[in-house]
């Protein structure tokens, strides 16, 4: 594939644009990239010169240290080697941002990873026509199938009030995921602090100065064993099970993502209260989005790629596969 | 349907077995005849729709499925019924209904092979995605969430606060959907009627055996076989075999249960028949424990293993003979009429337990202390004046195991426990020197070691990991575990080649060196 004379070749190691001399979501430092959101599977430190949204370079500052980068509003053009780039939304995560570029008439878009459903902490996915369009498919199989996020927020609440001796400790990254989180609880009416595990406070305060409001906030590490029966706690998925979770009382085991869906899964990771949220499109998503757009070819870059390739081939869509390495690491869902 | 899916999925996710309980003892409670009574058979096994199969929703997902998008998800899930489960397509726009239970159960029971696709197929329609998961697994059978019987027959008792014991009595006595179990702990009505049913009566169990001594005029001593305790019991023409926990076992025995052909209850060990273990004490005959192994668990069994590992019970009490109920007799009568009650029956199926026959306290001791036997875990001492009493009483029956053998190993691996342990690093996989000096695993233990120790280890654990291998972690081989056992069997579990039976952390010898652990080659010594 790296020998295909398109204009944009993907690697295993990132989608490069050649007249650019540009490279998208790069897993190495290159001299110049553009990178789709803040995740560490598609973010990386290093680079030379970098174009990304505001609030995506905010991220990357605050985990990387690197302040240099050219922001880019959504909609806002630059031309680099003849190519017209944009940012559009992506509605994956704060910042998320589809790339849409223009060469000699022909427009691709490329993803990133990016979801239909509404999402308080950032903008709505914006669909935008283009004749090749480079998607994920991290839930590229029928069964997945994300259920209305209220639901899940309702199991939540059922659980609080069936048990409330107990916390609940949901496990969600601490990039999108915890914030999110956070978010729908203040639009279900849960105005009790929430409280955090020290390696997701940095990120909510982010998103915070960003101006995402996510109500009352507390650290875990300042607050007594007992004021925490009843709440909601947010922990990285690491940390259900580790030995922090011993302060706490008695909690239920939750797990905010899009795995969740597969009872297996769900079992592996200890959880006792699987909660199907997840920042990705889901099967439906996924297949509607290039339904909606009808590209003249679909390119599918990580997840279960095998799946949505097929479906394009039942529906008599042109489509391939690429193979890059290292992504779906960070968010998983 | 929902609350009974909801049911499924929190017993499917909940570790902890008190809160299994009381998931369970609040849906028997809240839910109406007869859907509590379907509810109950579908989770401990007792449901069986024949002409739904596997087959079936497999074939039926290829009509609505791309064979392609099918096997790929399917792959991804690693369960048929939940793929499909997931997979169904949902009509556009129809509300999902929630049917009762029942009549789920009844559209299910009224298939055939021809119309089971189609019946399915409709109730897969109406059905929201956790009522199709749990439909179809109650459909198939085989829930598989780690509820045993005896764990639905407490929740059962907890739930209606009447005693697990009757529960257990009256359980085998009906057919799903237990209305008049049902009718006699919720409602107060008349106890069921048990007279034609080979029902299974609560086992008497024993305290282990820690006095200095006892008079043997009072108590009997019996070896203690080392296979599984079993009851079998007749009634007008049906043969049960149950096991200790009350399950029936009859499918994976039927050379046993075709033997047994005279009315009555009887108590004893199941084991199979081996190389003459156990032939220098009374009986003989025995295989060990590890052989048995292999016939249980088993839902059919071939006729290439009945003939090679034919089983047998060795019998030690009755607790009906004929007709009549003999638990309130004292032991030594019982026995009497367990003498009288074995001739009758197949010779290479069931003989009888031997009384051991010494003088004195100190005689036992001694040839306790020197029988090795694989197929002996140690000798029962019984009080000849006991009636036959349900559960563990108090001063009636000790068992008094051979003392257990230990081997001082080195820890390997470790692995994070379940609930309560779920941070701990509380399951270690402990390894001996090969005569290369290489240390292979022998053994696996989470047990034996107080709260205090198992922080202990924990951090040990934590401060002294090499790699992880997901839940495991390989740690440096320095720290000595004395590993106590009841027996070790050659075995292709480790590749040591050996397998403990009942190992636990013992002692953790922080003072030893671990070139000082114990060799492969001198607990090989040890198999029997």
């Amino acid at each position: 594939m790296a020998n295909s004379k398109h204009w944009i070749e993907p690697h295993p190691q990132g989608i490069y644009v050649r007249p650019a001399d540009v490279w998208i979501d790069p897993s190495g430092a290159q001299p110049r990239a553009v990178v789709t959101h803040g995740h560490a599977d598609h973010a990386r430190g290093g680079h030379g010169q970098v174009w990304a949204t505001r609030e995506t370079l905010a991220i990357m500052g605050l985990r990387y240290g690197t302040d240099a980068g050219t922001a880019l509003r959504y909609g806002e053009t630059m031309e680099e080697g003849g190519v017209t780039f944009s940012l559009h939304s992506a509605g994956h995560v704060l910042g998320s941002a589809q790339i849409l570029m223009e060469y000699q008439g022909e427009r691709v878009v490329v993803t990133g990873d990016y979801k239909r459903r509404p999402d308080p902490t950032c903008a709505p996915f914006e669909l935008v026509p283009c004749d090749i369009f480079i998607t994920e498919a991290t839930f590229g199989l029928p069964v997945f199938t994300h259920p209305p996020i209220a639901g899940e927020i309702g199991k939540l609440f059922d659980r609080l009030e069936a048990e409330p001796e107990r916390c609940v400790l949901v496990g969600a990254y601490a990039l999108g995921k915890a914030q999110r989180v956070i978010a729908e609880l203040r639009a279900a009416g849960w105005d009790e602090p929430v409280y955090l595990h020290g390696a997701l406070e940095k990120m909510c305060r982010l998103y915070e100065d960003l101006g995402v409001d996510l109500g009352m906030l507390r650290s875990v590490a300042d607050t007594p064993k007992e004021e925490m029966a009843g709440k909601i706690v947010l922990c990285p998925p690491s940390a259900l099970t580790d030995r922090w979770s011993r302060r706490l009382p008695n909690p239920v085991t939750a797990m905010a993502s899009g795995w969740m869906r597969v009872r297996g899964r769900a079992r592996q990771r200890n959880v006792e209260l699987p909660l199907i949220i997840s920042d990705h499109a889901d099967w439906n998503e996924l297949t509607s989005t290039i339904a909606d757009l009808s590209p003249r070819e679909t390119w599918i870059t990580h997840g279960s790629e095998d799946g949505l390739l097929r479906w394009c081939e039942l529906t008599q869509r042109k489509a391939r596969a690429l193979a890059m390495v290292g992504r779906g690491e960070e968010d998983d869902g | 349907m929902q609350r009974f899916a909801a049911l499924i999925d929190r017993l499917i996710y909940t570790r902890s077995r008190n809160a299994k309980l009381h998931a369970l003892a609040t849906y028997l409670r809240e839910t109406p005849d007869p859907d509590r009574g379907w509810a109950l058979a579908a989770l401990t096994d007792s449901l069986d729709f024949p002409a739904v199969k596997s087959s079936t929703i497999r074939n039926l997902a290829g009509t609505r499925i791309d064979p392609d998008l099918f096997r790929l998800s399917r792959h991804h899930v690693g369960d048929t019924a939940e793929t499909v489960a997931l997979i169904w397509p949902g009509s556009e726009g129809v509300e999902p209904e929630d049917q009762r239970l029942s009549t789920v159960v009844d559209a299910l029971a009224a298939t055939t092979r021809t119309t089971a696709p189609d019946a399915v197929a409709d109730l897969l329609h109406r059905m929201d995605v956790d009522s199709r998961y749990a439909m179809l697994k109650l459909a198939l059978g085989g829930m598989r969430i780690g509820l045993s019987a005896r764990l639905a027959k407490t929740a059962f008792a907890q739930a209606f606060d009447v005693s697990v014991d009757a529960v257990e009595e009256y359980w085998h006595a009906l057919e799903p959907p237990y209305t008049e179990l049902f009718a006699w702990a919720a409602d107060g009505g008349p106890a069921p009627d048990l007279s034609a049913i080979p029902f299974f009566r609560p086992f008497m169990l024993s305290h282990p055996f820690e006095g200095e001594s006892l008079d043997l005029t009072e108590y009997a001593a019996e070896w203690k076989w080392d296979g599984i305790r079993v009851q079998i019991a007749r009634i007008a023409g049906e043969t049960r075999l149950y096991s200790r926990g009350g399950d029936e076992i009859s499918k994976a025995f039927p050379d046993v249960v075709a033997a047994f052909d005279v009315d009555g209850v009887v108590d004893g060990e199941l084991m199979v028949r081996g190389e003459a273990q156990g032939a220098d004490v009374a009986g003989g005959g025995a295989a060990s424990f590890n052989a048995l192994q292999k016939r249980l668990g088993r839902k059919t069994v071939s006729k290439k293993m009945l003939q090679e590992a034919p089983a047998f019970i060795r019998l030690y009490d009755l607790l009906v003979d004929g007709g009549t109920d003999r638990r309130e007799l004292p032991w030594d009568q019982r026995r009497g009429h367990l003498e009288d009650f074995v001739p009758r029956l197949t010779a290479d199926r069931f003989d009888l337990s031997q009384v051991i026959d010494v003088p004195d306290f100190e005689a036992l001791a001694e040839l306790r202390a020197s029988s090795r036997d694989a197929a002996i875990e140690g000798v029962m001492l019984k009080r000849r004046d006991s009636p036959y009493l349900s559960g563990r009483k108090v001063g009636h029956w000790y068992k008094w195991k051979r003392d257990p053998l230990t081997a001082d190993c080195v820890m390997m691996y470790a692995q994070r426990g379940n609930g309560r342990r779920a941070s701990f690093y509380s399951d270690y996989t402990f390894g001996c020197w090969s005569d290369e000096g290489q240390l292979l695993p022998v053994g696996k233990a989470y047990s034996g070691f107080t709260d205090a120790e198992l922080k202990m280890l924990d951090r040990f654990v934590r401060q002294n990991t090499l790699n992880r291998f997901g839940p495991v972690r390989e740690v440096a081989k320095t720290l000595v575990l004395e590993v106590a056992f009841d027996s070790i069997h050659d075995s292709k579990r480790h590749k040591s080649g050996l397998a403990m039976r009942f190992p636990r952390i013992h002692r953790i010898r922080q003072d030893k060196p671990p070139e000082e652990a114990d060799r492969v080659a001198t607990l090989k010594a040890m198999v029997p």
